[in-house]
């Protein structure tokens, strides 16, 4: 038994002459959240489509929990739920009449319907909406019942694709906040995203595709790890501004520490070597000295570091 | 399977022959929500309507060429006369976009990310457009019989009409095929909303009319001709089985008249072929 997983074999599709998947291989296994990431037209919606059967691939093979999508997509997609391209819904249905018909075709039992309808409304934040027509929803309110129609049977795998994209601001923060909260200890997670801060946000793991092509598949601090020299960073945020003369000689000196670099006056980026064993002894004794640290994040900007000197070397 | 709690949701998830009557139940739901269902219901009201105006106002015309004497001249020439434009009308409204609507719309993608098979989808769609579109041709039946008891001064109603029933769910069947096979066809639902219209309404007489007129042989492979036996049942001398009678008109052309077997069956195979053909290509198609 090896939990949830995602798996895809010598991949590829053509268009015609143009390849938006190249013989891609991938393999994700386990309770996680995986950021998947690319510029525009690398192939990350492709693969996506491929892997729930809505295209079909040149060649290779896509495997949900180890059933393939392609030879058995009932099954494969049994224990999958789905948000591919933003996806319109039947606009005379109410979310209640939407979702009941997504749990009757996915056969949850009518004892169980109404419950699982208002817990999944319940944690996409539309229950006030439940019994109105899904024609006069925004777009990010039918997001969001997307969503739910994705969560409705609680499934072992979650693919997303960018649900964020095309948003406003409060409806992306919303929407990173419902993917947050998805994260469970039998779940994975397979999003899509072109925005790295989403990604840096709820992911722990990211898959990087440009051409069709995949570049790496690695953890998040492993990935900012390998393409800076060795070095891992974090932004240190302290409950009250932190003095220069602190910062340079208590902060800097603090064993393992390569760089470190004052944001502002209650931000500090620190960049140390050892992975995640220097790491935790690191924040340990940050938080020994009793500056007020009150938030330790992986910063954006190394993930975009990386992903830009990725890109461009394939351009 | 990964393990044994998956193969739970999976076990869960109902086979094909349930999962279509539980689709086909939202679509019609959808439909009949739908304004294009309301705006068919005010268009076969509005004919019915000018039916009712035309019967009352040249009623001693229609007395004397014999179409109100009784219930087999009354329904051969207003059901039988009527009932195609409806069936066209009531497949183009419903079908016409049935299967391009969920490429053109996106909704496609909210219900093919499901663990449904395609042929699901299909079926359980074909199955609402069919059903709504009976509930209309019930209506224009409703307002005819309406008219019938009015001036067949009765509720008299000829076992024939329900033979003629048959044969026009049999023609919808077939004319359904044909729009899910075009609305298969293209990602644009104008497209099959028009060749669907074109064809039924106008092309497939004009074919008919052409084959007979150059070839001067049984047009039995074009559907307008097996159409009319849904009229020819209520004619004194039906011929039930299944080759053709003929005469001659007036510019001493020959005319064919389908045996209803032979219509029926000419039908059923337009059906048969079109549906398949339509699911063929559902099947292939790609959500891009």
């Amino acid at each position: 038994m090896t939990g949830p997983s995602i798996e895809v074999r010598g991949l590829t599709k053509r268009f015609g002459a143009f390849t938006a998947v190249d013989t891609l291989n991938l393999k994700i296994e386990g309770a996680k959240c995986v950021g998947f990431l690319g510029p525009n037209g690398a192939g990350k919606t492709t693969t996506l489509k491929l892997l729930t059967d809505m295209i079909f691939p040149s060649a290779g093979e896509c495997f949900i929990n180890g059933i393939s999508v392609q030879d058995d997509r009932k099954r494969a997609l049994s224990s999958a739920g789905t948000l591919i391209e933003s996806p319109e819904i039947y606009p005379s249905l109410t979310p209640t009449e939407a979702l009941g018909m997504v749990a009757d075709l996915r056969g949850i039992p009518v004892a169980e319907r109404a419950e699982r309808i208002a817990t999944v409304l319940g944690e996409v934040k539309m229950s006030d909406w439940a019994n109105e027509r899904v024609g006069r929803f925004s777009k990010g309110m039918k997001q969001r019942i997307n969503i739910a129609a994705a969560l409705i049977h609680d499934p072992e795998v979650v693919i997303l694709d960018e649900p964020s994209t095309g948003l406003d601001p409060r409806g992306m923060a919303e929407v990173r906040s419902i993917v947050r909260d998805l994260k469970k200890s039998n779940r994975l997670i397979f999003m899509s995203s072109h925005i790295l801060s989403e990604v840096t946000d709820v992911c722990e793991e990211v898959a990087l595709v440009n051409r069709g092509k995949l570049l790496f598949y690695d953890t998040l601090s492993n990935v900012v790890a390998r393409f800076s020299d060795g070095n891992s960073a974090v932004d240190v945020r302290f409950a009250r501004p932190v003095p220069p003369e602190v910062v340079g000689p208590q902060i800097a000196r603090l064993p393992g520490i390569t760089a470190c670099t004052q944001l502002d006056p209650t931000r500090v980026r620190l960049q140390f070597a050892g992975g995640l064993a220097a790491q935790e002894k690191l924040l340990e004794t940050l938080v020994g000295l009793h500056l007020g640290v009150v938030a330790v994040s992986e910063p954006e900007s190394a993930l975009e570091e990386v992903y830009l000197s990725q890109i461009s070397r394939g351009d | 399977m990964a393990n044994a709690q998956l193969g739970e949701v999976a076990l869960r998830v109902p086979p094909s022959t349930v999962q279509i009557p539980k689709l086909a139940r939202f679509q019609l739901h959808e439909y009949v929500r739908s304004r294009r269902f309301y705006a068919l219901i005010g268009i076969v009201v509005a004919i019915g309507a000018i039916l009712t105006t035309v019967i009352a106002y040249y009623r001693t015309t229609l007395t004397n060429a014999g179409l109100l004497s009784g219930g087999l001249a009354f329904y051969g020439t207003f059901w039988g006369g009527g009932i195609d434009l409806v069936i066209v009308l009531a497949a183009v409204f419903f079908g016409g976009d049935a299967i391009a609507g969920e490429f053109q719309n996106k909704t496609g993608y909210f219900l093919m990310g499901l663990p449904i098979r395609r042929t699901t989808v299909y079926v359980g769609k074909f199955i609402a457009a069919y059903l709504a579109s009976v509930a209309i041709m019930l209506l224009y039946l409703a307002i005819l019989i309406g008219n019938g008891v009015v001036y067949l001064h009765g509720g008299f109603l000829p076992w024939q009409l329900g033979v003629s029933l048959l044969l026009a769910l049999t023609y919808l069947a077939a004319v359904m095929g044909a729009t899910f096979l075009f609305s298969s066809l293209f990602k644009t639902s104008a497209y099959g909303f028009v060749l669907t219209a074109i064809l039924f309404l106008f092309g497939f007489t004009l074919i008919e009319d052409l084959v007979v007129g150059l070839t001067n042989l049984e047009p039995w492979m074009v559907i307008s001709y097996a159409e009319s036996t849904i009229g020819n049942v209520f004619a004194n001398n039906v011929n039930w089985g299944f080759g053709a009678t003929t005469s001659l008109s007036v510019g001493r052309m020959r005319l064919f008249n389908p045996g209803i077997g032979e219509g029926l069956v000419i039908m059923l195979g337009y059906f048969f072929l079109t549906a398949a053909a339509g699911l063929f290509l559902f099947e292939r198609e790609e959500f891009t």
